[in-house]
Order: C-alpha cells, then structure tokens, then sequence
C-alpha cells in the first residue's frame, strides 16, 4: 500500500474508507429490502441495514472536515433517548402515527439542511450556485419542509388531535395549487438569482403552509394511501439531498425509500378504487352528509353470543375478517382466544384481511401478529375471496365498508369498484358490530340486511369474550 | 455536469430496482417495510453530520444539531421498531389439531 494518496490523486485514504463504507451500505440497504419479502428472512434484513447505517456513520465521522464532534455525540445522544423508548412504549395501535411522525422528522431534516446548504453557498461559495444545484436545491427544500408539516397533519389526524373528518372549503384545491405554485415560482426565480436570500424564507414558508393545506382535506379512512404517499416524499426528499451534496448512498436510499412508498401507494389506492389525484383533491368525506337521511325500516336478524357460539361450533371452516374497529376496541387477544377454542375443535380457522384494513398498509398483520395469531392463517384478500363460496361462517369484526356488496352490484354506491372481501359468499355470515349506524365512509352496507346474516350487537372486545366463555363451557 | 448525470443514472437505477425489490414483499409485512425503508431513508443522517460536523456558521450548526437529532431518532426507532414487529411474526406449530402454544 506504498504510496496511497499518490495513487489515488490526491485522495486521502480516510477519504477512500469513506466511499468504500458507502458502497457497503448501498449494498446492504438493497439486501435489507430483498431479505424483508418474506416473514423467515426479514429480521435479517433488520440487522443488514443496522450494519450499513452503522458503517455509513462510522465512514462519515471519519471525514476530514469533521471537527465538532461534542455536538455530534450530544445530538446522537438526544436522538437515540427519544427513538429508544418510542420505540419500545409504542403500541402497536399507535405503528401509523409513529410512522407519520418519523416522516415529519426525515422531512424536517432534509429541509434544514437544504436551508443550511443554501445559506452556507451563498455566503461564500456563490459559484457553486449553478442552475442545476439552485433548481435541485430548491426542490429539495420544498420536498423536505411540505412532508414535514404534512405528515405532522397526518400524525394529528391518526393520533386524534385533529378531527380526522376532512376540513373543506370553497376553492380549496385553488388555494392550495397557488401557494405550491407560488413556492415553485420563488424556486425558479431562486434558479436566475441565487442570491436573493431574503426570498428563501418565503420559500420555506409556502413549502410548511402547502403541506399543511395538503392533508387538511383528506378524511381518515384514506390515511393509508396519505401515509404511503408522505413516505415516498421523504424517501424522494433524501435522494434530492443526495444530489445537493453529490452524495450517491443518499440517492440510492432514498429512491428505494421513495419507490417503496410509492409502490405501497398504489396498492392503497388500488384497493379502494381511487385514483391519486381522487384522494389528494377529492374528499372523499363529503360524501357523508348526502347519504344519511334516507334510513327506512328494513329487517334484520340478530343474536345473543350462545347462538353465535353454537353456529361457529357446528362449523367446519371459518373465515374471521377483521377491521380497523376491532384494534379500537382492543379485541385482538380474545379474537385469539376465540381462534384458540375453534383450532382446538378442529375447525379450519382464517383470517381474510383486506389491504385498508388497518390504518396504514399491513397494520392489521401486525395486530393480528401481536396477538400470537400465527402469520400462516393470515390471508390476502384475493386468496381469501377464492375460499369464501365453501366457507360455513364468515364472522365480521369491526370491518365495514370492505366487505360492502354494493361495491359489485350498486352502480350508484360512492365505492362502486372497490375490491371487498365477499363475504356475503359464506354460507352464514355474522358480523359484530356496535349498532346500525353507517360505516367511516357513512354508506349503508347491504351485507346486514340478507337473509343469512346474523348481527351480533355490541363492543367487539366483550362480544368476542362472550363467545369464547360459552364455547369453553360447552367444550367442557 | 457529469456529475450529475451520473447522479441521475444512479437514481434511476435505484428506482428501478426499488421497485423490482419491494414488489416481491408479501403484504404480510406492509408495516415493516414502511419502518425499514423510513429507518434507511434516515441516511440523510450522514449529510446532517456534515452540515454540523463542519460547524462553518452558528445558523448551520443549530440547522444541523436539529436534522441530526431529527434523523437519528428515526435511525434508532426505526430499526428498533421494525424488528419489535418481526419478532411477532411467528408460525403455526401444531396446524389444526392439539392445543395451540
């Protein structure tokens, strides 16, 4: 190794071991991703990315300009006493707000460093400022600040400190598209004159009141999708810092972070048959006061616990689909215990889970994981769907709108298209459930008037409870 | 100007495979996708520890204190939280027959 920095033209081999770290974390992020697509390799790609974001960090302190180290170790220090225990205490109800809080973060981060990067050249670098450099600075810092404050919009929303019913007003789209347009413009105009600080802090300013008016609008049931869309963002956000400071481990971390958040996007979407412009600019909740109103008497068939109990004993297969209302509720442990006293008779149990299920994509594997329900009974909605037409009991808890009919047969119905878990196949179907009001989206759902389904009334914990207490006595 | 045209290359390559990977994640681990890929997108750590780390003007230093700490709490409870959900996944021992645990 004689003669190093010579060979290397100028290069340090601190410098080297930099780049060499970086290109080991790239690699090890893309393995982490591929090692997570199955349940028996994921927590692998846990560690493998730990690996390469220790290896990054260890590169990056090594670097010659380092120098405030104090700081460094202080702001680690601060970070990981505040990341430990919300990762820890979090409850897994909670995953969704978590999420929206650490995109607000990962948001926040970008954008200040584009501020300081912008403060920084043209103070004393002007040249460095070239059209490209500005327009991707200025990008980034839009990106950065607009998922900050929309994701901290989304994190109220899921965490219940703002009405998760969308605000609306007249104009509202016009509003929102002149401030981004405005900050654009600045953006642009930023591109000619780079010098004009005293415009950056408009910039900023417009970027944090557009992501702000973006979420404003959009209704909690559409969380999924806004969640999935927040994480592309701060996924494409890194990578724009990534070419602000010619960074590639950046650019490739975050254009995975971005493509994933937008593959997960799409699937949201998919499944409640929207499109993206639909949920960023529609509203989906307006809708709810022109449906009500129309209530006629219609009948229905209900039942005590011990009723439900002996039809699901009687039963040979079960297929339990779950909703958002049964993690309110708290039910996961005793839908356990009641998938515990069915497996235990013999009975094939499974859980049909449609992809909006939760509150973001996946969230009620988790719940459902959490409970101990092994992951193998846990099934796709189109996997499900093939089954339901032989299953005996289709039990509903605390679902709604995905399992609609009128998704397939009402052409008139606000989620006409949208793919449901069908239900209404199963030759019985029962479905807990708190009383008749209308669901999230407040759209009747025919499923409760058929002949065979059976309404089981009441808080879903306690009902599921008294299920499994009469199936326990009767098994004795 | 090669520079960036290579970055773009870069970028789209990565987009691509991004796209070729996370297609193959089974929805069973929607969540912890999510968490992984917002820990690892906390990269933007290493560019927050140079804005700090060079400590050229007091504006940058505090811009970067903050994105610093900002990025490692999503490094820490990212990674952490994810393999808390993992953990969780488990199989069935004993399918159909028998007690369950």
């Amino acid at each position: 190794m004689h003669g190093g920095a010579e060979m290397l033209g100028g290069v340090t081999p601190q410098q080297v071991f930099t780049q060499i770290t970086y290109l080991a974390a790239a690699a090890l992020f893309i393995l982490s991703l591929k090692w997570l697509s199955a349940p028996t390799t994921a927590r692998r790609g846990v560690i493998s990315g730990e690996v390469g974001m220790v290896l990054a960090i260890i590169g990056t302190l090594l670097l010659p300009n380092i120098k405030a180290f104090h700081w460094i170790l202080l702001t680690f220090f601060i970070g990981a006493a505040v990341g430990i225990p919300i990762a820890v205490l979090m409850p897994m109800t909670a995953v969704p707000q978590r999420t929206a809080l650490s995109h607000s973060f990962g948001g926040l981060a970008v954008g200040l460093v584009g501020t300081a990067k912008y403060y920084l050249w043209t103070a004393e670098e002007p040249g460095r400022l070239t059209h490209f450099v500005m327009g991707v600075l200025a990008f980034e810092t839009i990106l950065g600040y607009l998922t900050f404050t929309g994701s901290l919009m989304a994190f109220g929303k899921l965490q219940g400190l703002l009405p998760s019913r969308p605000i609306v007003y007249r104009g509202q789209n016009f509003v929102n598209l002149t401030v981004l347009a405005v900050a654009v413009g600045i953006g642009v105009y930023l591109n000619f004159e780079p010098t004009r600080t005293s415009l950056f802090p408009a910039l900023i300013v417009l970027a944090l009141a557009f992501g702000t008016l973006l979420i404003i609008p959009i209704g909690g049931a559409d969380m999924p999708t806004v969640i999935s869309l927040l994480n592309s963002y701060a996924g494409l956000s890194a990578s724009a810092m990534g070419f602000v400071l010619e960074n590639k481990l950046l650019i490739i971390a975050g254009a995975l972070d971005g493509s994933s958040g937008f593959i997960l996007s799409i699937i949201m979407c998919r499944a409640m048959n929207r499109s993206f412009t639909n949920v960023l600019f529609g509203a989906f909740g307006a809708v709810e006061k022109t449906v009500q109103g129309q209530e006629e008497k219609r009948t229905i068939r209900s039942a005590q616990p011990e009723e439900a109990a002996e039809i699901l004993s009687a039963a040979q297969s079960v297929v339990i689909v779950p909703g958002y209302g049964m993690a309110v509720a708290q039910a996961q442990h005793k839908v356990r215990e009641l998938y515990d006293q069915l497996t235990r008779r013999g009975i094939d149990v499974k859980f049909g889970i449609h992809p909006v299920a939760g509150r973001m994509p996946g969230h009620m594997n988790v719940l459902l994981a959490e409970a101990d329900i092994p992951y193998d009974s846990l099934f796709e909605m189109e996997d499900i769907n093939s089954e339901l037409p032989h299953t005996d009991v289709a039990l509903v808890i605390g679902a709604n709108d995905v399992t609609n009919p009128a998704a397939r047969t009402d052409k008139s119905s606000p989620i006409y298209g949208m793919p449901i878990i069908e239900v209404d196949k199963a030759r019985t179907v029962m479905v807990i459930k708190r009383s008749m009001s209308a669901g999230f989206a407040g759209i009747e759902n025919e499923l409760y008037y058929m002949d065979k389904t059976l309404m089981l009334f009441g808080d879903a914990k306690a009902f599921v409870g008294e299920i499994v207490k009469a199936l326990a006595s009767e098994g004795r | 100007m090669d520079n960036l045209v290579s970055n773009l290359y870069v970028f789209l390559l990565a987009t691509f495979l991004g796209f070729e990977v996370i297609r193959r994640v089974t929805p069973l681990l929607h969540t912890p996708l999510m968490s992984l890929t917002n820990a690892i997108s906390a990269i933007s750590l290493v560019g927050s520890i140079v804005i700090l780390g060079e400590q050229q003007t007091t504006l940058t230093t505090v811009l970067g204190g903050i994105a610093v700490t900002a990025s490692m709490i999503n490094v820490v409870s990212g990674f952490l939280i994810t393999d808390r959900m993992l953990k969780m996944f488990k199989r069935r021992n004993t399918p159909n027959s028998g007690k369950a645990d």
